[in-house]
């Protein structure tokens, strides 16, 4: 779609500045993120504090973000794909919010399991998890960015693989704490942690889906996305 | 002629786009509609456009796109223009406008017409109002008639402020209420279609607010369709939305598609607010 500039110049840099803001809020939220993943899996108990104190920041930018958007669609009343992208905008900061969220209790469960004593070495499962979600998340603020849905579909589909892996720390979990019941309670700490992260990967795909409908004005939540795929491939043909 | 100027916009807009009416439900048909001033300026190109029953179709677009021109067509206003020629099949259910059977005098009866400025008669209320009925015999007694001046200003929502004041001028009363009064007069005649051409850009937001809960009212009866400026108003008030852009008709759909996620570039650019 061609793109022009508004005839108001002040409504450009208004759309502008949100896109921009939301783009820094996704940054230092994946900062926390991939902070919170390092802290936990190398024991790092400075860094885990700093990520359980850091999430106000994301907590601000929130709020600032939706006072942004309340003022463009009281002064400019947005239409079409404006409205689309502050729509996105106004969704998209909740859920990097919750991502803020997750992120501060792994930091605090990192804490925890960094002062243990009793090593089960169980949180190392989390490596790959970990290394997953970050790449989701990362690719999520990327499709974001250059509001590319074709890479926002792909996203959507690591949430499947996401899951999976979810699944076998679970099941590893559930074992060991039967072998080994002294440990169960940091057993479950690190069983939170990976809750945690699955649960920051399914906010990365609801991003995803806003983005899907920031560029091509249709709600794809909640429907097959290897059908949405494949329509919108016919349709490129 | 202008087409040759425009061969890259015709190309753009080889078709127009949106989703088409259920034949059942069209109220008035355009088919290859192309309107010209003096031979050698098209106003209008190849227009096909469904307007459907009870419904608001509100047309936009930037001055001189010819929304206004297209709305003239409607009841053969451009045959008081000199050099204006109309070509193409305009249908008013399912009956061609411009078939010799039609009397342009009671088409304009059935589609009747408000203007930008409120153009009450320098006659009384009362008069306003029952010019019409009289004109075209559709009452037998001034008793009738008194029903006929009453349903109507009840209709446009005028009759609790003016039934003391018949008798005084239509020309004395607001802006807003002349407006309504000159809804009031349209209705008279028991018309099909109402068409308004920016019928609330001379008024305050709160009578341009009486005037769309007016049309809102209205729309169980009459098909109405509505030329504005306005995009808020069109995305307050109309079922469906149609964009013109240099005398051709863009796309045409639900408003809340059009407003969300309008298919063609030009319509989003307006829309939005960009240059085009």
């Amino acid at each position: 779609m061609e793109n022009h500039d508004h005839i108001s110049n002040q409504f450009d840099n208004d759309l502008e500045s949100i896109r921009n803001h939301v783009l820094s809020m996704g940054g230092l939220v994946e900062t926390n993120v991939k902070n919170a993943i390092t802290s936990l899996l190398e024991r790092d108990q400075a860094l885990a504090e700093e990520v359980a104190t850091a999430d106000f920041k994301v907590n601000q930018m929130e709020i600032e973000i939706d006072e942004e958007c309340t003022q463009i669609i009281a002064r400019r009343q947005p239409a079409a794909g404006d409205l689309r992208l502050v729509l996105t905008a106004i969704k998209m900061i909740t859920d990097l919010e919750r991502i803020g969220d997750e992120a501060e209790k792994i930091g605090r469960y990192a804490q925890t399991l960094a002062s243990k004593k009793a090593k089960t070495g169980m949180h190392l499962e989390l490596q790959t998890l970990g290394e997953k979600v970050s790449s989701m998340l990362n690719k999520t603020l990327d499709a974001f960015a250059r509001m590319d849905a074709s890479q926002a579909m792909e996203v959507v589909g690591l949430d499947i693989r996401i899951d999976e892996e979810f699944d076998r720390i679970s099941r590893l979990l559930v074992s060991h704490m039967m072998e080994e019941p002294k440990n169960i309670k940091s057993m479950l700490r690190v069983s939170w942690c990976a809750r945690s992260l699955e649960r920051i990967g399914d906010h990365a795909q609801n991003i995803c889906e806003y983005v899907i409908y920031s560029v091509h004005g249709e709600d794809v939540r909640h429907t097959d996305i290897d059908k949405v795929k494949k329509e919108y491939l016919s349709k490129q043909e | 002629m202008e087409i040759s100027d425009n061969m890259d916009l015709d190309q753009e807009i080889s078709k127009t786009v949106g989703s088409p009416l259920l034949e059942s439900k069209v109220r008035i048909a355009c088919r290859d509609v192309n309107v010209f001033y003096n031979k050698n300026v098209q106003a209008i190109f190849n227009v096909n456009l469904d307007i459907g029953k009870n419904q608001i179709l509100a047309m936009i677009g930037p001055s001189g796109c010819g929304k206004s021109t297209l709305l003239r067509c409607f009841n053969r206003m451009n045959d008081t223009i000199e050099d204006c020629v109309v070509d193409g099949l305009i249908e008013l259910d399912g009956e061609n406008i411009h078939s010799k059977k039609i009397d342009p005098v009671v088409l304009r009866a059935n589609v009747g017409m408000v203007f930008q400025k409120p153009n009450p008669f320098p006659k009384s209320i009362y008069d306003n109002v029952a010019y019409g009925p009289k004109l075209h015999g559709l009452t037998q007694n001034n008793s009738e008639l008194d029903d006929i001046v009453e349903e109507s200003l009840t209709k446009a929502g005028l009759w609790k402020e003016t039934k003391d004041r018949l008798n005084k001028p239509g020309t004395g009363l607001s802006g807003g209420q002349q407006q309504r009064l000159c809804i009031a007069r349209a209705i008279a005649v028991k018309p099909e279609v109402i068409l308004m051409d920016e019928p609330t850009s001379a008024l305050d937001p709160i009578a341009t607010a009486t005037i769309e809960e007016l049309m809102s009212e209205l729309k169980s009866t009459y098909t109405i369709v509505i030329v504005t400026h306005s995009m808020q108003q069109a995305a307050r008030i109309s079922d469906r939305t149609a964009y013109f852009h240099l005398g051709r008709l863009v796309e045409v759909d639900e408003t809340g598609h059009i407003f969300t996620n309008p298919i063609h570039s030009l319509t989003e650019n307006y829309i939005t607010g960009r240059f085009g």
